[in-house]
C-alpha cells in the first residue's frame, strides 16, 4: 500500500478517537436540550468542574483552601490523604447530582414557561458562576489527572499494523480506552432510556411536555435526572480530556468544539451527536494532514466551524435532526 | 327527574350511579382580564358519564384543566373522594387516579403505539431504579401486570394491528383512540375526555361512542367529557353541565338541559346583555 494512504488511515483512526470526546460533550448538550429545550451553555464548564472536583478529591485537596486561609489566617492545603480513583469518581458523581438538584431548585424552577432565550442566558450565567466557583473551590493551577488509565502509544497496535502493512500505526492507548468507555456509556444510556421507568419518563418528556404531565410525570424530577446524567457525561468527558491534556481552564472550551458537532448532528439526536463528533474529529485531522501544510497548518482551530457552516446551508436540521417544516 | 340524592341514583337504562366522586365548588379562573370560569359549582358521581357542553370559548377545556391540575383557579375548592384537594401539580393529580386526553391530541409522536400506551402505566410503577436494573422480583411482577393491562386495553380498543406503528404515522381518528388507550392504561378512577370525537367522521364517532360506553360499563370508570355534537352528548351522558361565557347556565339530565330556555338561547346565539 502506498505510504500516503497508510498515513491517511492512521490519521483517520486518530481523528475517530478525538471525535469520541467531541461526541461525549455534544451528547451532554443533546440530553438536556431534548428533555427541556434548554441549550446548556454550561456543559463544557460542567466537564471542567467535574474534572477539577475529581482531581481535588483524589489528591485530598482541601476545598476552598485559599478562601479559608485568607479568612482565618491558616495555611491548609491538603488533608494529607489520597482517595482511590473509583471512590473519587463515585464522590464526584455525587457532587454532580447535587449540582443538578441545585440548578433545578435555584434556577430552572423559577424560570418555567420563560422563553428559551431567557433559559439560555441563565445557563451562560451558570457557566461563569461555575467557572469562578470551581476556581475558588479547587484553585486555578493546572492539575494532572491520573485515574490509572493506560497512557502512551499502544505497542500492540503498532506491531500488529507493522506486521500487516509494514507500517506501524501510532495510536494512543488512552484514546482507545476513551473510545471503549464512551461506547459503554452510550450503550448504558440507551438501555436506561429504553428499559427503565425513569428512562421511559425521560423519553416522554423529551417528546411532549403536556402529554408527559398528564401521564403523571414530574417535570422537576426529570430535570434533576437529566442534569445529573449530563453531569455524569460531563464527568466522563472531563476525565478523558483531563487525563490527556491535564485539567485546566481550556477544558471548558471543548464545549465550543461541541457546537459544530451539534450543527452537524442536530440538537435533538443522540446518534447525531455521536456521528457528528466522529465526522468532525476525522474531518479536522484529515484536513490538517492533507491541506494543512499548504496553508501553514493550525487548521484544526477553524475547520470544524467551516464544515458545520457549509452543512448548515444544505441541511439546517443536521444529519439526523427532525425535519423542520413550518406550519402555515 | 332522576333522584340525585346523596347515595346516588339509578339511570334510565338501569345503571347504578354512586355518591359524589368529585365536586367543584365555586370555581373562578381568570387569565389576566379574561374570566374563563365564573363561580361554577357542580359534581361528578361515581360511575357516571358527565358531559360538559357549551359554545366555543365557553370555558369547558379550562374546567377540565382545573380538574387535572393544569390550571390553578383563583377561587374555589376542588373536592375529590370526600376530601378537599390541596393545590396539586398535574403529575400529582394523575397519581390520584385521574387520567385525561386533550382537545389537540398530546401523544408522544416519536414513540410507537405500544410505547405510548406503556407510558400510561408510569403512575402504577413503584419499584426503584436498582430493582429494575437487576430485574428483581417486584419489578418483574410489575412489568407483567403492566403488560397485562396494556394488552387488555389494546384488545378493548381494537388497535392490535397498529401496536408497533409510530404514532406520527397514524390518521387522526386512530390517534384519538391511542390517546384514550394511554389514559385507560393508568386504570383511572376518573377519566377526562376533551372532545374525544372532534374531527371524526360518522363511523369513527360511532366507534368512539361505543368505546366510551363500554369503558364506563366494563371498567366501571367515571367519565367526564366535553363534546360539541349534541346527538352524541344526548346519547352518552347521564347528566350534563352547560357553560356559556364562563358561566354555568344549565345542569341536569340531557332532557332537562335540552328544554332549558337559557341553553336554547345560548345555542341559538341570542345576544347576551
Ligand atoms: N392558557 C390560557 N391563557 C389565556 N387565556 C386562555 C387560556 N386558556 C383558555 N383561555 C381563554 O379562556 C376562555 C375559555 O377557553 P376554553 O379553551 O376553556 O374554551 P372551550 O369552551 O374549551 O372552547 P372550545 O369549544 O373552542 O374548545 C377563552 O376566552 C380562552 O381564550
Ligand atoms: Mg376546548
Amino acid at each position: 500500500m502506498p505510504d500516503q494512504l497508510l498515513f491517511a488511515m492512521e490519521v483517520t483512526l486518530n481523528g475517530l478517537m478525538a471525535g469520541v470526546l467531541y461526541a461525549l460533550v455534544a451528547l451532554g448538550f443533546v440530553l438536556i436540550f431534548k428533555a427541556s429545550g434548554i441549550f446548556n451553555y454550561a456543559q463544557g464548564v460542567m466537564a471542567l468542574f467535574a474534572a477539577l472536583t475529581l482531581v481535588g478529591i483524589m489528591d485530598g485537596q482541601v476545598p476552598f483552601a485559599h478562601l479559608i486561609n485568607a479568612i482565618f489566617g491558616t495555611d491548609v492545603h491538603h488533608f494529607g490523604w489520597n482517595v482511590p480513583a473509583i471512590l473519587a469518581i463515585a464522590l464526584t458523581l455525587g457532587v454532580m447530582v447535587l449540582l443538578a438538584i441545585l440548578v433545578e431548585r435555584l434556577v430552572l424552577r423559577h424560570l418555567v414557561n420563560q422563553p428559551d432565550i431567557i433559559l439560555f442566558m441563565a445557563t451562560i450565567g451558570l457557566a461563569y458562576f461555575m467557572e469562578g466557583f470551581g476556581d475558588i473551590m479547587w484553585g486555578s493551577d493546572i492539575k494532572k489527572l491520573d485515574v490509572g488509565l493506560p497512557q502512551g502509544i499502544s505497542e500492540t497496535v503498532e506491531s500488529a499494523t507493522d506486521a500487516i502493512f509494514g507500517y506501524g500505526f501510532f495510536i494512543d492507548r488512552l484514546d482507545m480506552v476513551a473510545t471503549v468507555i464512551a461506547a459503554l456509556l452510550v450503550i448504558g444510556l440507551t438501555l436506561f432510556s429504553q428499559y427503565t421507568k425513569q428512562g421511559r419518563a425521560l423519553r416522554a418528556v423529551a417528546d411532549d411536555h403536556q402529554a408527559a404531565l398528564s401521564v403523571g410525570i414530574s417535570l422537576r424530577f426529570i430535570w434533576v435526572l437529566v442534569w445529573s446524567i449530563a453531569g455524569f457525561v460531563a464527568l466522563v468527558a472531563g476525565m478523558m480530556w483531563g487525563a490527556k491534556s491535564g485539567v485546566q481552564f481550556s477544558l471548558s472550551l471543548i464545549a465550543l468544539k461541541a457546537l459544530p458537532v451539534l450543527m452537524l448532528g442536530g440538537f435533538t439526536s443522540i446518534p447525531g451527536a455521536i456521528v457528528g463528533g466522529l465526522i468532525i474529529g476525522v474531518g479536522e485531522k484529515l484536513f490538517e494532514f492533507t491541506i494543512g501544510p499548504m496553508v501553514g497548518g493550525a487548521t484544526e482551530n477553524w475547520f470544524a466551524y467551516v464544515l458545520a457552516l457549509a452543512f448548515l446551508v444544505f441541511r439546517p436540521q443536521g444529519l439526523f435532526g427532525d425535519r423542520i417544516i413550518e406550519r402555515v | 327527574m332522576l333522584d340525585a340524592g346523596t347515595d346516588g341514583y339509578v339511570t334510565e337504562d338501569g345503571r347504578k350511579i354512586g355518591g359524589v366522586l368529585m365536586e367543584m365548588k365555586n370555581i373562578t379562573l381568570r387569565f389576566g382580564g379574561v374570566e374563563a370560569i365564573k363561580d361554577i359549582s357542580f359534581d361528578i358521581r361515581e360511575g357516571e358519564i358527565r358531559a360538559i357542553i357549551g359554545p366555543n370559548g365557553a370555558g369547558k377545556s379550562s374546567m377540565l384543566n382545573v380538574i387535572s391540575g393544569f390550571y390553578v383557579p383563583q377561587e374555589g375548592e376542588v373536592w375529590f373522594r370526600g376530601q378537599r384537594r390541596p393545590q396539586m401539580k398535574p403529575f400529582q393529580v394523575a397519581a390520584q387516579g385521574i387520567a385525561r386526553t386533550f382537545q389537540n391530541i398530546a401523544l408522544f409522536e416519536g414513540m410507537s403505539v405500544l410505547d405510548n400506551i406503556m407510558t400510561g402505566r408510569l403512575t402504577q410503577m413503584k419499584s426503584g431504579l436498582a430493582a429494575q436494573t437487576v430485574w428483581l422480583g417486584k419489578a418483574q411482577r410489575e412489568e407483567v401486570a403492566n403488560r397485562a393491562r396494556v394488552e387488555r386495553v389494546i384488545d378493548f380498543l381494537e388497535i392490535q394491528h397498529i401496536r408497533k406503528t409510530p404514532v406520527a404515522r397514524l390518521p387522526y381518528g386512530l390517534k384519538k383512540r391511542v390517546e384514550l388507550a394511554r389514559a385507560l392504561a393508568a386504570e383511572p378512577m376518573l377519566l377526562l375526555l376533551d372532545e374525544p370525537m372532534a374531527g371524526m367522521n360518522v363511523e369513527e364517532k360511532e366507534d368512539m361512542s361505543r368505546f366510551i360506553l363500554d369503558v364506563n360499563d366494563e371498567f366501571g370508570t367515571t367519565i367526564a367529557l366535553i363534546e360539541h355534537d349534541m346527538g352524541v352528548v344526548m346519547d352518552l351522558s347521564d347528566r350534563v353541565v352547560v357553560m356559556d361565557y364562563g358561566k354555568k347556565i344549565g345542569d341536569g339530565t340531557p332532557d332537562e338541559v335540552r328544554n332549558n330556555q337559557d341553553v336554547i338561547d345560548a345555542y341559538l346565539g341570542v345576544s347576551h346583555d
